[in-house]
C-alpha cells in the first residue's frame, strides 16, 4: 500500500516537472517576477519600518505558487485523467482511484514546497531576506492555505459538466486571484474598489495571513483569514465528496 | 446486449468476433467489472466481478481498446509503476522483450507509434502475471508482421497455462488463433463453437472458381453430386461443394466437354462465409 502510494506520488511528481508549462509557471515564473520587482525596489526597509519589499513579497509569491498548483495544476491533471482515458487504464489495475488522487495531491504539495524553497533561497541569497515570525506558525498557515486553495480547485472539477468547461472556470478563478489578491502585485497598488473586491478572493486571505505571520504576527491575530480558509476547505471538500466523479 | 450466455474454460483461447458496434467491448467490460450489467450473472475465477472487484483485478490482466497514459510517461516507468500494484508481479524485462519494446524503454508514451502503444498496453496487461488475459481488439492497427508476432505471443500465453479472452473483428484472426469462438452480432451470440466446427456446420467445404466461358451452362455443374450451388461471379463460374470428390467430378465434366479453362482454383471456406451465412451481411460493411 505504502509502496504503491510512494511510487504513484513520485511518478506524478516527475510527470509534473516534465511538463514545461507546469514547471515554468509554478517554479520559475514566481521566481522571475520576484527577481524583477526585487531588482527594482530592492530590500531596503520602508521608511519608518523594519522590513523591505522582499520581506513582504516572499510570502506573497509563496501564495502565487499555492495558487498555481492548487488551481491550474490540479484542474489540468484531473482533466487529463478524465478526458484522455488514463484513468481507464488505472481502473483496470487493482488500485483505488482514491489512491491515485491522493498521490496527485501529494505530488502537487511537494511541488508547492519546492516552489517555496526556491523563493526562500533567492530571497535569502540575493536580497538578504528578513524573517520576523515563527517558523511553526508559518508552516501551519502554509498547510492550511494549500488545503484551502486545492479544495477550491476541486470545485470546478466537481461541478463543471465537462472537463473543458472545468478548465475555463478554473482560469476565471485563477487570473483575478493572480493579479488582485496581492500575489503578483502588492494589493496596496490597486484602486480602492478593486481592493475591496479582492476581499472575496480566498487567495487574498492566504497572502494576508502569510505576510502577517512573516512580519511577526501570530495566528490568533488573524481569525477572519483563518476562518475564511477553513470555510473554503470545508466547502471545497464537501462539494468534491458529493459531486466529484472520475468519469 | 441480449441474452449473452457463454462459458470459457481454463487454458483456452476464447475469441468473440463481430463487426464494430456489435457489443464486444461491452461484454468484456462487464466480465472484468468495468461496467455493471443491467441484469444477469457473471462469475470469473469463482469471483463476482461487481462485489469482489479488487480480488478479481489482481488475477486478470486487461488490455483495453481505448486507454491512454500520460504523454510524458516513459515505457519502463509505466511498466514499473503498474507492476508495483500487484503482489507477485511478472518479470518486467522479460515482458518488454517479449513484446519487442526493449529498445523503446526510454521513450515517452507520446512518442510511440500506434502499434507500439498497443504492444505497451498488452505488456501492462501481463505485468501482474494474471491467470486470465483479456485482450480487446489486440491487433487492430498493427502491421501484418506485428500481428503475427502478437498471435505467437497469445499462443505462448496459453502454453504457459493462462486463459486468453480476446475480441476482434478479424475473422482470419479467430480462425487461426482461437480454440473456441463466439460470433456476435447486434448484441447477440449468433454461433459459438470451435472455428472448424463452425465452418463445417455452417459453410461449404470448398468453393471452386473456374475461368470458363459464359456460354457453358452452369446448371450442368449443379447436377453433380456434392455440388450445392453454382453461379457466375466476376466473369467466372463459382461452384460451392461439400467435399473434394465433387471437385474431381467437376474437372471430369469440363474435360469431357472440352471446355477451355482459364483460371481454376479452389478456396476453403472461412469464418467469413459462416458470418455471411448467419447474419446475411459482410462483417466489415
Amino acid at each position: 500500500m505504502l509502496k504503491r502510494y510512494f511510487n504513484l506520488t513520485r511518478m506524478e511528481f516527475v510527470l509534473y516537472l516534465r511538463e514545461p508549462s507546469g514547471f515554468f509557471f509554478t517554479l520559475i515564473f514566481p521566481l522571475l517576477l520576484m527577481m524583477l520587482f526585487g531588482s527594482i525596489w530592492g530590500n531596503k526597509p520602508f521608511p519608518g519600518g523594519n522590513f523591505g519589499y522582499i520581506d513582504y513579497a516572499v510570502p506573497a509569491f509563496i501564495g502565487m505558487v499555492i495558487l498555481t498548483t492548487g488551481i491550474s495544476g490540479l484542474t489540468t491533471s484531473i482533466a487529463a485523467y478524465r478526458e484522455k482515458g488514463i484513468l481507464r487504464r488505472f481502473k483496470s489495475a487493482p488500485i483505488s482511484p482514491l489512491l491515485v488522487l491522493t498521490a496527485e495531491l501529494s505530488s502537487l504539495f511537494i511541488i508547492t514546497v519546492l516552489g517555496m524553497l526556491l523563493l526562500l533561497a533567492a530571497g535569502v541569497i540575493v536580497f538578504g531576506m528578513r524573517f520576523f515570525g515563527s517558523i511553526l506558525e508559518v508552516l501551519v498557515a502554509f498547510v492550511l492555505s494549500t488545503l484551502a486553495i486545492s479544495a477550491l480547485g476541486f470545485i470546478p472539477a466537481s461541478l463543471a459538466p465537462t472537463a473543458r468547461s472545468g478548465m475555463i472556470i478554473s482560469n476565471v478563478m485563477y487570473f483575478p486571484m493572480l493579479f488582485l489578491s496581492g500575489a503578483a502585485l502588492p494589493r496596496e497598488m490597486l484602486p480602492s474598489f478593486l481592493k475591496s473586491f479582492s476581499q472575496i478572493l480566498p487567495l487574498t486571505h492566504v497572502i494576508e495571513l502569510l505576510q502577517g505571520l512573516w512580519l511577526g504576527g501570530h495566528l490568533w491575530e488573524y481569525p477572519v483569514q483563518i476562518l475564511v480558509l477553513c470555510g473554503v476547505t470545508t466547502a471545497g471538500f464537501v462539494i468534491a465528496a458529493k459531486y466529484f466523479r472520475w468519469e | 446486449m441480449d441474452g449473452i450466455s457463454l462459458c470459457v474454460s481454463r487454458g483456452e483461447i476464447f475469441g468473440i468476433v463481430g463487426p464494430n458496434g456489435a457489443g464486444k467491448t461491452t461484454i468484456m467490460d462487464c466480465i472484468v467489472s468495468m461496467r455493471k450489467p443491467d441484469s444477469g450473472f457473471i462469475t470469473v475465477l469463482d469471483l463476482d466481478p461487481l462485489r469482489q472487484r479488487k480480488a478479481l483485478l489482481k488475477k486478470v490482466g486487461i488490455q483495453q481498446q481505448e486507454s491512454e497514459l500520460p504523454d510524458r510517461m516513459k515505457v519502463w516507468e509505466a511498466i514499473d509503476l503498474f507492476s508495483c500494484f500487484y503482489g507477485n508481479p511478472a518479470d518486467t524485462s522479460g515482458i518488454l522483450s517479449r513484446l519487442g519494446l526493449s529498445g523503446k524503454k526510454e521513450s515517452y508514451f507520446s512518442a510511440l507509434s500506434g502499434g507500439q502503444k498497443k504492444r505497451l498496453f498488452v505488456a501492462l496487461s501481463l505485468v501482474g502475471d494474471p491467470e486470465i488475459v483479456f485482450l480487446d481488439e489486440l491487433t487492430s492497427g498493427l502491421d501484418p508482421r506485428s500481428r503475427r508476432s502478437m498471435w505467437d505471443l497469445v499462443r505462448a500465453l496459453r502454453d504457459d497455462g493462462k486463459t486468453v479472452f480476446l475480441s476482434t473483428h478479424y475473422m482470419d484472426e479467430v480462425e487461426k488463433l482461437c480454440d473456441r469462438v463466439a460470433i456476435i452480432d447486434n448484441g447477440k451470440i449468433v454461433a459459438m463453437d470451435t472455428p472448424e466446427s463452425l465452418i463445417r456446420s455452417h459453410a461449404f467445404a470448398l468453393s471452386v472458381v473456374m475461368g470458363i466461358p459464359d456460354s457453358f451452362n452452369g446448371k450442368e455443374i449443379e447436377l453433380i453430386p456434392g455440388v450445392v450451388e453454382a453461379f457466375r461471379e466476376g466473369g467466372k463460374t463459382v461452384a460451392r461443394v461439400r467435399d473434394s470428390s465433387a471437385v474431381i467430378e467437376i474437372v471430369k465434366l469440363l474435360v469431357d466437354r472440352e471446355i477451355e479453362l482459364g483460371d481454376f482454383h479452389t478456396e476453403k471456406s472461412t469464418l467469413e462465409d459462416v458470418f455471411l451465412k448467419l447474419t446475411g451481411k459482410e462483417i466489415n460493411d
